[in-house]
């Protein structure tokens, strides 16, 4: 079972990073799904690979499986849908608002506003 | 047996950010209203911690579940420090962002106080899930504050600036599993008496979990090679947003100096010495890096964001080692380091508002509007910001160059603060000179030619300055008393840095029936 559940981690974390690598935003995001998967199968896996154990105290049982990764893995879980969820809505709102997917900022779009009124600085770009 | 004001730092900004939700409806007014009230609260919270703390670490079991089980808050000399000048610069930030910026998009305040309470947390949390947790949230409610605002360029530096922090969580996940596995436990006392007597098969895989925690908390406080997100998204930030952030970096600083001090104190497994051997090297390198970006910028922005990779390289340059002199001066310029950020953002902010489409960029066209004031106010930053005397740069950059006096390596470290001050003192000269000094002769000619075509100099559009000029004020008064109460602020560094270097007392607290470790 060991080198099956190794070789997956393995995978999916180099898929992901392969896919992190990509010029445009939504590879960049499945990239990132797939580091999470992994990094969750191998948290899970930090508790020993074991079968037929109960993770919960009952009369009679010596041998438990280690539920802490478990609840580690279910926080992880929790939190990585909600920064995917996150980071789709960046990327979706950035590809509306410039037409392109790309990663890289253009520098046509380095326009921001400064100051805590309206005034002239609202809109300025900065950089070259 | 709990002393409960040790969670309040965590439960009063938790419970203002949901409260901002639904005040959504009761108008802006409302929420600055209970967002000033809730951080005036929080100071006075963290000043009362600070005096709490004086009586040696405090353990707070969260649920009284008993240690190791339960998750822990730790409040010592050195969270309540952080504590304290987080609560500072919000102060601050938020004081300039209710002048204005806070209209520009909404739930700003809600999400300026779940950043505060990630900020908050991560600086009590005594178990490393926990601080995995707080760093998410502080990271989740930073992603909406980088964005605040709007426009293409925030959106696409959130966007990099989250896709790096999310692969620095998943590299802290494997950390903090391989941690787990190796030694069965998340309680950072529980583990610093593990580590201790672990067997040599797993000293590898120990070693391994400690350098990936390192290479998160080196992406989370730019240390070099994993420096570059920060002038992007610190450009493209909100002020007052940008102005908390200077926390933020300072939150990587500290989970550094904590698991240093704290877990791989001894030495065991060789990881103190391999983070060492790492983090020196890397500091100096950062600091060049950024005095390098400093020299090169083009605009305010790129200026002051590389100022912040610069002092982030000179902190960690004296933190990197453990003796009680170059971590007092480290704490110490951090405190510095993080009010200065602040104020340089705010200060920047302000003086690219009055200039028109020209903004923020190096060129002498476009008149500073109340260049005499700004132009004050940017030289007293420059200063500070560089390390020249009489400001709080200064006594810390002497404290951190007497701290490496004698140490291993101590020659080049020298060589390279020294070296980057001189690189950050030209910038800074060039910088202020393009903005204040020929832009005035540059405006005077270009208005003989009849081709002004940059509204006239002032306050813009009837927007009064005042109010963001005192915040500004009050930031760089307050390392002006950093450096004048110096002394008393050295003690109570010296006396932070002393109980870090005494781990037992740390763990003591938490488990009281703890083996005594070697310091």
């Amino acid at each position: 079972m060991e080198p099956l559940v190794a070789s997956g981690i393995g995978m999916l974390t180099a898929a992901g990073v392969y896919l992190m690598m990509r010029r445009r935003t939504m590879p960049v995001v499945i990239g990132l799904t797939f580091l999470s998967y992994g990094v969750n199968l191998f948290l899970f896996a930090m508790g020993r690979l074991a079968v037929d154990k109960p993770p919960i105290l009952s009369p009679g049982i010596t041998d438990y499986a280690d539920p802490l990764p478990q609840a580690l893995v279910l926080t992880a879980i929790v939190i990585s849908f909600g920064m995917t969820a996150l980071i789709v809505v960046l990327a979706l709102r950035g590809y509306l608002d410039t037409g392109s997917d790309e990663v890289e900022i253009r520098p046509e779009d380095r326009l921001r506003d400064f100051g805590s009124g309206t005034g002239p600085g609202a809109g300025a770009r900065s950089g070259e | 047996m709990n002393n409960h004001w040790i969670i309040a730092p965590v439960l009063l900004p938790a419970f203002t950010a949901v409260l901002l939700v639904v005040a959504q409806r009761g108008g802006l007014r409302l929420q600055r209203l209970l967002s000033a009230a809730s951080v005036v609260a929080l100071l006075a919270i963290a000043v009362g911690l600070w005096m709490l703390a004086q009586g040696g670490p405090l353990a707070y079991a969260v649920g009284d579940w008993p240690a190791p089980f339960g998750i822990f808050l730790v409040l010592d000399r050195l969270s309540a420090l952080m504590l304290l000048v987080a609560a500072v610069v919000a102060a601050a930030a938020l004081a300039y962002a209710v002048l204005g910026w806070d209209r520009r998009g909404a739930h700003f305040h809600t999400l300026f106080h779940f950043q505060l309470l990630g900020i908050n947390g991560s600086f009590l949390t005594g178990d490393v899930f926990n601080l995995f947790v707080f760093f998410e949230i502080l990271l989740i409610a930073s992603y909406g504050l980088v964005a605040h605002g709007g426009g293409a360029w925030r959106l696409k530096s959130g966007f990099q600036y989250a896709a790096i922090n999310l692969v620095g969580s998943t590299v802290f996940l494997f950390a903090v599993g391989l941690m787990y596995g190796v030694t069965g436990t998340l309680n950072m006392a529980d583990l610093a008496v593990r580590v201790d007597d672990l067997p040599a098969g797993d000293h590898a895989l120990l070693r391994v979990a400690a350098l990936l925690l390192f290479t998160v908390f080196a992406v989370k406080c730019a240390l070099a090679p994993f420096h570059w997100w920060l002038p992007g998204t610190y450009s493209a930030g909100a002020a007052p947003a940008v102005a908390l952030f200077a926390v933020l970096t300072k939150v990587g600083a500290y989970a550094i100096i904590r698991m240093h001090t704290l877990v791989f104190a001894s030495d065991a497994a060789g990881v103190s010495a391999s983070l060492q051997q790492l983090l020196l090297p890397a500091a100096a390198v950062t600091l060049v890096l950024g005095a390098i970006g400093v020299l090169a910028s083009r605009t305010l922005l790129q200026l002051a964001s590389h100022s912040i990779v610069a002092s982030m390289g000179t902190l960690l340059l004296a933190a990197a080692g453990l003796e009680e002199r170059q971590l007092s001066a480290a704490l110490y310029y951090l405190l510095h380091s993080c009010l200065i950020g602040a104020a340089l953002f705010l200060l920047v902010d302000l003086v690219a508002a009055g200039r028109g489409r020209l903004a923020d960029r190096l060129l002498p066209e476009a008149p500073a509007p109340r260049a005499l004031l700004l132009g004050t106010l940017f030289f007293v930053a420059g200063m500070a910001m560089v390390g020249m005397p009489p400001l709080s740069g200064f006594v810390g950059k002497v404290a951190i160059l007497d701290g490496l006096r004698g140490t291993p390596g101590g020659g080049v470290a020298w060589a390279v603060l020294l070296g980057g001050s001189l690189l950050l003192l030209v910038g800074y000269a060039r910088a202020g000179s393009t903005l204040f000094w020929k832009a005035p002769a540059a405006a005077g000619a270009g208005a003989g030619a009849g081709a002004m075509p940059l509204p006239a100099a002032g306050s813009p559009a009837g927007q009064s300055t005042a109010g963001p000029i005192a915040v500004v004020c009050l930031l760089l008064g307050a390392t002006a008393a950093l450096s004048l109460l110096g002394g008393a602020v050295m003690e109570a560094t010296n006396a932070t840095a002393g109980e870090l270097l005494d781990r037992n007392l740390y763990i003591r607290a938490v488990l009281p029936a703890a083996p005594h470790l070697e310091p």
